[in-house]
């Protein structure tokens, strides 16, 4: 059909729309952190070593200047490698203070060795004892001093920085796609934040107590995760039941749901934070398989199905009828109740899920995990485009609402605004993000209906 | 009455009254006249244009035409509170009551006797007592208005509009939800108003209860002003006449086709006060018409056979097997389906497509284990597209931008693809143009001839009487008469059913 094709742009518009705020945000922030970067570590060491091989053939006589850490030590292990892979000899390697240099200078100097380069990264580059040092130790003869070349890249766009907002995004988006479903139907669910502890807790309780605690197996940690996961679907199930057979409003259900949870992590962990896990527990929060968080993999996998389920399934056709009108959808057959419980369940494992996800990052369970948690999934929904009258409302909004807020968090992390200032802006975003869907309900604004664009 | 008071100006004297809506000519030219200290009451059917008459008059709506006269002096009434001061108070079906607030709180909402800020709840007791007294019902003005009985919340609004210093007080079918006791009780009320010089219009279908109360009655049909007579000089049957005017036939393509043996028994079903043991059959290729008065418990008859409400008593039966219907997934499943009277919010979910909607009940054939094929859904929905001529400009359309006629072709495919038996039509021409009717009309028949069992409600008479082969009438909640040589009844005798 044309008129399909047609309309699918401004479709995608009025149902993406936030993806434009999303990309002007990273740009925003590209540009805000654009700062003088220069490489540590291997890449360091690549780029220095390159440098010295560049201007002094490959034989060159390299002292490596370095400070005792972790990435210090790529950082040598690097040039090494491509030096003496070169046919050059490294004299001397320092790794500490400039006065383990001075004393490695000062033995060049005493065997009458040639020495041509000084390889240093950022931070030796500015130890003093490297100045003047054709004074100093005339013996020498002329030696340079090589730093990798700095350039200029937004500290938001680095790998590091990317992957960090990656993880921080994972248990918000899990727990969102729940929350969705649950605004969908017109509802709302404040006990995901509580649920997220008592998941953690539970799971690292029975980690601890029945899988064998720091030397728990692979199997037994999934199947105390799975228990964590099922008592927070319980808990769930439990306020869709009182949504739907009893009638009470889901803010008020999940309301109670949210302190008995919280009440409960609390309690089973006596307020302590359950450390006895094993180092294999970071496997989905920190892990990564072939360079991309695992975390990030499971979140990306779950947004297809529920993507798939929302648009293609039965079950997604009548959770978007029971919220666009739950009468009519009952007097054509759907069983609404049955729904509703369905998407409270959901909403409470997932946020089993996020729960584990958070443990597994912090390698322990904790009843103060989660704290306002709601409040971000909430946001991610609604932002995302997901009326909270119900019926309307799109997974892959949801997705991009999650990034919005992360990006924003961290944006303002990266350009050092006051945490206090921080808050005030979440608040005033969301505010925005709830105008816009009155405005859209009452035909303010006309997203998209003639193929205009006026995205934002 | 003395003639002494009608040769004063009129206390209220409305003329020429004309309003339109988009679409629809609502009052053409209405005349209403009301004494001091006399009960006008105002008829007339369905739809004949009462409600808009009176929302007028309570400043809801503004006329495109006419004069609002009282006491002789012309008025503009363009909102509430133009009609407020203008002495007018309208006590509607529906009370306009806080149910948490006290008889008293209620009175003064919004004018709250007070200084300072405080309110003076004392000079308050004393004013609501005192109009309580003047009514002659006392009614204990510190229980919240929702533990009061509907009489007495009806009396706590007259006591409301009293305290407005109303002189002209509309009341909106008020017997309806009273007991024959409590009605005796308010004509009390009514007569001591009067004996004030209150003017009261009384809006009733319950033609005893006019006959008895009013002084003067005025018809309205159509929105048309049809006339007013003194109530001693004019007899029921003329009253009837003048309510439901000519025939118009032609407007039916009734096509009668073999009436089979019964499809659909219902036998005994029942639900509180709203229907009290109704039973009936209708047979395979048989239009049944169901009428009565708003009220009377169609609709609820509806619902019951739908289980879209929990019946109380009652059995349905569909080819002689028992139906266990507890809830609407029951009936549908066992091919039993209603075309909502208010399509909007019972029929469509108005915020998704056209196509969805169509999809709705059909989804477990339409997906397997559960996944949609969405060819097959977009094929289905276009076959009924073609069949019943559905005017929307693609299948994305979201349903609440369609007209009335469309919707309810809508409804009907959905129900259509469901192999639905027995089809329940409630008011399926309510809100519908001319020309879309003829065509559901003419769908009616055709799902006729094919051997359902159809059960038709509506309000309008010509209607019921144009496209059913046989008419089951009802008042509250029962089934009060039945019309079996339809071609040869009147609306006239449908209407004595109705009315009692």
């Amino acid at each position: 059909m044309t008129e399909q094709s047609h309309s699918a742009w401004s479709r995608f518009v009025t149902d993406y729309g936030m993806v434009f705020v999303l990309l002007l945000l990273c740009g925003y922030y590209s540009i805000a952190t654009l700062a003088e970067q220069h490489p540590t570590g291997a890449d360091g060491g690549d780029a220095v070593a390159r440098q010295i091989i560049a201007t002094h053939g490959g034989g060159a006589s390299v002292l490596i200047a370095a400070r005792d850490t972790k990435d210090d030590e790529l950082f040598i292990d690097a040039i090494r490698a491509r030096i003496e892979g070169a046919g050059g000899t490294i004299a001397e390697t320092v790794k500490g203070q400039p006065s383990d240099a001075r004393k490695a200078l000062d033995r060049i100097a005493a065997a009458g060795m040639k020495l041509d380069v000084i390889a240093t990264n950022e931070a030796t580059s500015r130890w003093t004892v490297f100045d003047n040092l054709a004074a100093k130790y005339p013996a020498l003869g002329k030696v340079t001093v090589a730093t990798p070349q700095s350039y200029r890249w937004p500290n938001f766009l680095k790998t590091d920085n990317l992957l960090n907002v990656a993880n921080q995004i994972v248990v918000i988006a899990v727990i969102a796609i729940g929350m969705t479903m649950v605004i969908i139907t017109s509802g709302i669910d404040l006990s995901v934040g509580s649920l997220i502890a008592l998941s953690a807790v539970v799971a690292a309780i029975l980690i601890r107590d029945a899988a064998g605690g720091a030397e728990a197996g692979a199997g037994a940690m999934v199947l105390s995760c799975a228990a964590a996961i099922a008592v927070c679907a319980m808990i769930g199930a439990l306020s869709g039941v009182t949504v739907t057979v009893f009638e009470v409003p889901p803010f008020i259900a999940t309301l109670a749901m949210m302190l008995i949870a919280s009440g409960l992590a609390w309690r089973l962990s006596a307020g302590e934070s359950i450390n006895a896990v094993p180092e294999t527990f970071i496997w989905l929060g920190r892990g990564d398989t072939a360079g991309v968080p695992n975390g990030v993999i499971m979140m990306v996998a779950l947004y297809a199905i529920a993507h798939v389920v929302m648009t293609r399934t039965t079950l997604g056709r009548y959770i978007y009828a029971v919220g666009g009108n739950a009468e009519a959808a009952r007097l054509s057959g759907v069983p609404v109740r049955r729904v509703l419980l369905f998407v409270y369940t959901m909403c409470g494992a997932l946020a089993g899920l996020g729960g584990i996800v958070l443990a597994s990052q912090f390698k322990s369970g904790d009843p103060k995990f989660g704290l306002m948690y709601e409040l971000d999934v909430i946001a991610a929904v609604v932002v995302g485009g997901t009326s909270l009258m119900g019926g309307e409302g799109k997974m892959l909004g949801t997705l991009i609402g999650a990034f919005i807020i992360a990006v924003i968090r961290n944006g303002m992390n990266l350009t050092e605004v006051d945490p206090f200032n921080q808050k005030i802006v979440l608040g005033a975003i969301l505010l925005a993000a709830v105008l816009i869907d009155t405005a859209k309900r009452r035909g303010w604004l006309r997203l998209g209906r003639r193929g205009k664009t006026a995205a934002t | 009455m003395t003639t002494a008071t009608h040769t004063a100006a009129p206390l209220l004297e409305m003329r020429g009254i004309d309003k339109s809506f988009p679409g629809v000519h609502a009052l053409r030219g209405v005349d209403l006249t009301v004494h001091a200290g006399e009960v006008v009451a105002l008829l007339g059917e369905n739809g004949a244009g009462k409600s808009t008459l009176i929302k007028i008059l309570a400043g809801a709506h503004v006329p495109n035409a006419g004069t609002i006269r009282v006491d002789g002096v012309e008025q503009h009434i363009a909102n509430p509170i133009d009609a407020q001061r203008a002495g007018i108070g309208v006590i509607y079906q529906e009370f306009n009551l806080v149910p948490g607030l006290t008889a008293r709180e209620n009175i003064f909402l919004g004018r709250e006797r007070s200084s300072a800020g405080f309110i003076n709840r004392r000079d308050e007791a004393r004013r609501a007592t005192e109009l309580f007294r003047r009514i002659g019902v006392p009614v204990p003005i510190d229980v919240p208005c929702g533990r009061l009985t509907v009489a007495q919340q009806q009396i706590v609004e007259i006591a409301k509009a009293l305290s407005l210093d109303a002189r002209i007080i509309v009341m909106d079918e008020p017997s309806a939800t009273l007991t024959p006791k409590e009605v005796d009780h308010l004509f009390d009320i009514i007569r001591e108003l009067t004996a004030q010089g209150i003017g009261v219009i009384y809006i009733s279908h319950r033609l005893d209860e006019i006959d008895s109360i009013a002084d003067r009655v005025t018809v309205l049909r159509d929105g048309q002003y049809i006339g007013t007579e003194a109530i001693d000089d004019i007899d029921r049957e003329r009253l009837i006449e003048m309510m439901v005017g000519r025939k118009l036939d032609s407007e039916f393509p009734k096509h009668t086709t073999a009436i089979g043996g019964p499809r659909l028994v219902v036998k005994g079903l029942r639900r509180g006060e709203a229907v009290k043991d109704v039973s009936f059959e209708v047979r395979r290729g048989e239009v049944l018409g169901l009428t009565g008065l708003v009220g009377s418990g169609r609709t609820e008859t509806a619902r019951l056979i739908f289980g879209a409400d929990r019946r109380d008593a009652g059995t349905i039966e569909l080819d002689s097997k028992m139906l266990d219907i507890r809830q609407p997934r029951d009936a549908i499943r066992h091919g039993v389906c209603l075309l909502t009277e208010d399509r909007k919010s019972q029929g469509l979910v108005l915020g998704q497509s056209v196509r969805d909607n169509f999809a709705l009940p059909n989804l477990p054939r339409l997906a397997t284990a559960g996944w949609i094929d969405h060819r097959r859904e977009r094929e289905r929905f276009r076959h009924y597209v073609e069949s019943l001529r559905i005017k929307i400009p693609h299948q994305e359309q979201l349903a609440k931008n369609l007209s009335g006629g469309n919707q309810q072709k809508v409804v009907l495919a959905k129900w259509l693809e469901r192999d639905a038996e027995v089809i329940i039509f409630d008011e399926p021409t309510r809100g519908i143009d001319v020309g879309a009717k003829y065509e559901i009309y003419l769908l009616i028949n055709e799902l006729a001839v094919q051997g359902k069992a159809i059960v038709m409600i509506s309000s309008e008479l010509p209607e019921v009487l144009g496209m059913s082969d046989r008419v089951l009438v009802m008042h509250e909640g029962r089934i009060t008469g039945e019309i079996t040589d339809v071609a040869n009844a009147t609306q006239e005798d449908v209407m004595r059913l109705a009315v009692r």
